[in-house]
């Protein structure tokens, strides 16, 4: 097997607060094939979106990071700024959520195209410009090259994402990290925006990282999921085998927590009660144990580790995994 | 909604998050050189000190003595006694004249922002024609029709603070008066009187005296500059200003005639800045803080 | 963006007709009766009564008002009674002097604070930027004529480099022109620089913040095209609105500092004409300059909008 494009080891990142150290990503280990989609799933504050900017160096200045993030045979930790700089756009691009504030307000939507195209594939205008109308073309704008000359604020939030997914793939990247791409949109644009961005994952054979905190999201679309809790991996799994038999509590809570169609009208949603624990003050034992259901003196006591039982790829931390009978209806 | 466990936790975790907000070396140094130096204004006249307009043609620009501490000025009077009075002078506008900003202009910004409306409409836009005119050429258009005196200058000064009072006092009444405190003295039946005095007033005085404390240190300012063209507080008195001004023609032989009131000056302004800015950093609404 | 034009015309219009009124009636509610002044103490009251009436001072407030409004919509500001120029000529031939003090200034003033900004904000927090916040904050305490005091002492008084005082126009001698203008307006651009670097500056590190600072970085851009491009272009809107509101203050610095240096401007007339109670000059200078400065902020507005493309496409 060729080794994965991606593979992190053991990374954490802390943040200083006026409240103490926050612990936003607590040792995480993930890897992703090429050409393959991985989704992280959690709800907000779980670290999620810390872990993706600690994979694109992207975090903020006070932020402490460590461990290994290993990219295509290089440690981007370790990189020097001027070659991380080259990566970027050509490598590994991005995605981020709220495509109201991503794009700049006082460059035209050319410009935002154009100046990364020149910088990493050192295209002359012309070039630049007929590239940036083919990418707006691709990710379905219509009349792009009027929209070349518009401002962002001209543009609908969709449409701004479709912009910003241009902009991602400009450079063909390897790795495109999408940080909850649909959360800030129109439900009606969501499907469109992921399938979009499905249809050209596969077209350049790129991997991507979904990050969203709906389970449904990634259903279809990831072929394997993390989920996160706290700011750690709590289950990690095949999307089919997850869904499947989910072991964890918490992916179960998860997925309980997603409206369904069929159920009766009036019927209250199995909301996760309580909040996830204070990230500034860890506790000793497992961190969603003061809202499971099924927590014991024991997970109060120890953390349970990231552990694998029958099938080597389906990886939970928990003393006491849901079983096979109990299932989602549980 | 929270189980048990979870409000056990925010109790631990509430603890350490009071820290107490630190002043600062500065803050305490400013704080205690704007005390001697007011101490030393409000005292001059019982202080052993000079008469500040006695003229001694025979000790022109006399040097550093025993009798004149800091020497004389180009008329031959004691630098030192001018110096505490020029304060005298300098403070006495720079604090009555703020005063005059604060009254006025804090009152219509409360208004403005409570009742909102054609009021405010009538306030915002008469006090936009006040800020038409450069504060400077403001004051020394007026000051020469009105004729040259200390209360003449503070009242001028004081006119050209109402627009930026204003404006704070409305910014902080227009922040608090949606907020859940006046809506609920409202639903009780509170009179408007009642809601202005006892619920605004408390919230928005403290931004307000904080911005006073800025206001003390740029009217001291443009009362420097009025009476360094010799167009501020009329001669022989003294103020920094006009001592800065008649030291200006003996740059070349004593520069310490032009240079000493300028350090008073200077840290004097500075002083009154470092102490609003913290209080405005303390004070400032968009931060929560007191 | 005409219609945008269209309307900030109309609200600047009630704004000036204000500002004549307030400086009619400065002139005219005040103590200081202008026959009074013109013919001096010795003047009987017949005479004074005699020239009240001549020039129209016993007529009511409000017709002499309207009168003076109609003679200055005409362009027709009055003529100084002690050296016979009309206000228009008093005011045009002082006014490059200004106006070349105030654009050098701001000039110096911009290029030693955006610099500064920009590095601030570049390493927000640190030992440089720590020293430059704590340096701009003292020198707001440092009103211009100190700092002319100072520049004078050091420059012409101790090293003799630079001329304390006087003018030659810029047509006769260009370079003995400039020479005379370096003092003041450094003085000037001292004042200056330190409200433009602090408000670039913290404009400057909020934007740093933003999400598109983040893509842009993500897009592997080069440090000074996201500093200078991305981050500068949006953070400029707040340097102009700062300019706009400064340029009362630098009027008010400019009057000082023509005073100080002997330079014929705009302010040097104005000081001038208190100094001999000359009242008509007064007046006209006065409305002038704060017409002057309504429209300036008016034009600051309009560049406000061809900056921001949100502002100019009525989105915002």
């Amino acid at each position: 097997m060729t080794p994965p494009l991606l593979t992190i080891t053991d990374v954490a990142v802390e943040l200083p607060t006026p409240r103490g150290i926050l612990r936003a990503v607590d040792d995480v280990d993930l890897s992703l094939q090429a050409g393959r989609t991985l989704g992280i799933v959690g709800e907000s504050g779980c670290g999620k979106t810390m872990l993706s900017r600690a994979i694109l160096q992207l975090l903020p200045k006070k932020a402490k990071l460590s461990g290994r993030v290993m990219f295509d045979g290089q440690d981007l930790v370790q990189l020097a700024p001027e070659s991380l700089r080259r990566l970027r756009a050509r490598d590994l691009a991005v995605v981020f959520q709220d495509p109201m504030t991503s794009l700049n307000p006082v460059l035209t939507i050319g410009t935002q195209l154009m100046e990364t195209l020149q910088e990493h594939l050192e295209l002359d205008t012309p070039a630049a410009r007929k590239r940036s109308i083919e990418l707006l073309a691709a990710v379905g704008i219509p009349a792009p090259e009027q929209r070349l000359a518009q401002y962002p604020h001209q543009c609908s939030g969709g449409m701004r994402q479709r912009i910003a997914i241009a902009i991602a793939l400009s450079c063909e990247p390897k790795l495109l990290i999408a940080d909850e791409p649909t959360t800030a949109l129109d439900v009606t644009i969501q499907a469109q925006i992921l399938d979009l961005l499905a249809r050209e994952q596969r077209r350049r054979h790129m991997a991507m990282i979904i990050i969203t905190h709906d389970l449904g999201v990634v259903a279809g679309r990831a072929d394997e999921v993390a989920v996160m809790y706290a700011g750690r991996v709590v289950e990690r799994a095949p999307t089919p085998m997850l869904f499947k038999r989910m072991h964890m509590p918490y992916t179960e809570a998860l997925l309980a927590a997603i409206p369904k169609l069929e159920t009766a009208p009036h019927t209250p949603l199995p909301a996760i009660s309580g909040r996830p624990p204070d990230p500034t003050r860890p506790l000793k034992g497992c961190s969603f144990a003061p809202r499971c259901r099924y927590a014991t003196s024991r997970c109060r006591e120890a953390k349970p580790e990231l552990t694998s039982a029958e099938m080597a790829d389906h990886l939970y931390a928990c003393f006491h995994p849901i079983k096979m009978a109990e299932g989602i209806g549980a | 909604m929270a189980t048990l466990e979870l409000s056990m936790q925010d109790e631990v975790a509430a603890a350490p998050v009071r820290h107490k907000r630190k002043l600062g070396l500065l803050f305490w140094i400013a704080s205690l050189w704007l005390a001697i130096v007011l101490a030393l204004a409000i005292l001059a006249p019982v202080l052993p000190l000079q008469n500040p307009v006695d003229m001694d043609m025979l000790e022109r620009r006399a040097a550093f003595s025993s009798e004149h501490w800091l020497g004389t000025d180009g008329l031959g009077r004691d630098e030192f006694a001018r110096l505490i009075f020029g304060a005298r002078v300098s403070l006495t506008v720079g604090l009555i004249a703020p005063l005059i900003g604060l009254g006025v202009g804090g009152a219509l910004g409360l208004l403005a922002g409570y009742f909102r409306g054609r009021f405010e409409t009538l306030v915002v836009g008469s006090m936009d024609v006040l800020l038409a005119f450069p504060p400077l050429i403001f004051a020394l258009a007026v000051t020469a029709y009105l004729g040259q005196s200390i209360p003449n200058l503070t009242v001028i000064l004081g006119v050209l603070g109402i627009p930026a009072f204003m404006r704070v006092a409305r910014a902080a009444t227009l922040s608090l008066a949606r907020r859940e405190f006046v809506i609920a003295a409202e639903a009780l039946g509170a009179s408007h009187a009642r809601i202005l005095l006892r619920e605004l007033l408390p919230n928005v005085i403290l931004p307000l005296l904080a911005f006073f404390l800025l206001g003390v240190a740029v009217t001291i300012v443009v009362e420097g500059a009025l009476s360094f063209l010799g167009l501020g507080v009329p001669p022989p008195m003294a103020s920094w200003g006009s001592m800065i001004g008649e030291g200006r023609d003996s740059l070349d032989v004593a520069p310490r005639l032009a240079f000493l009131p300028a350090a008073g000056l200077f840290l004097t302004v500075l002083a009154f800045n470092l102490v609003g800015d913290t209080m405005r950093a303390l004070t400032d609404p968009r931060q929560g803080a007191l | 963006m005409l219609n945008f034009v269209a309307r900030r015309l109309l609200a600047i219009l009630p704004v000036l007709l204000a500002v004549s009124l307030l400086t009619f009636l400065i002139a005219s509610l005040l103590p200081g009766d202008l026959a009074m002044v013109i013919l001096g103490d010795q003047a009987t009251p017949e005479n004074v009564a005699a020239l009240r009436h001549d020039m129209g001072l016993d007529q009511p407030l409000w017709w002499r008002y309207l009168s003076w409004l109609g003679h200055v919509l005409q362009g027709d500001l009055g003529r100084s009674f002690r050296t016979g120029q009309t206000v228009l000529q008093a005011v045009g031939e002082r006014i490059p002097v200004s106006l070349e003090l105030m654009l050098m200034a701001e000039f110096i003033g911009l290029l030693i604070g955006v610099p500064l900004a920009i590095a601030c904000a570049a390493r927000a927090g640190g030992a440089f930027d720590r020293f430059m916040t704590g340096s701009a904050f003292a020198m707001l305490s440092m009103p211009s004529f100190l700092l002319a005091i100072l520049l004078i002492y050091l420059f012409a008084v101790e090293l003799h480099w630079l001329p304390a005082t006087g003018y030659v126009p810029f047509t006769e001698e260009p370079l003995a022109n400039l020479r005379f203008f370096v003092l003041p307006a450094l003085t000037l651009a001292l004042a200056e620089w330190p409200g433009i670097m602090r408000v670039l500056r913290s404009d400057m590190i909020a934007t740093l913040q933003e999400d598109y600072i983040a893509l842009a970085k993500a897009k592997g851009l080069k440090p000074s095209r996201i500093l200078f491009v991305h981050a500068l272009k949006p953070s400029s809107l707040t340097l102009v609105t700062v300019t706009g509101i400064n340029i009362g203050r630098l009027l008010g610095g400019t009057l000082i500092v023509e005073s100080i240096f002997a330079l014929p401007g705009i302010g040097r007339l104005l000081v001038g004409a208190i100094y001999t109670r000359d009242l008509v000059i007064l007046q006209g200078v006065v409305l002038l300059v704060a017409c002057g400065f309504v429209i300036v902020n008016f034009i600051v507005d309009m560049l406000y909008a061809v900056l921001d493309p949100r502002i100019r496409h009525g989105h915002a």
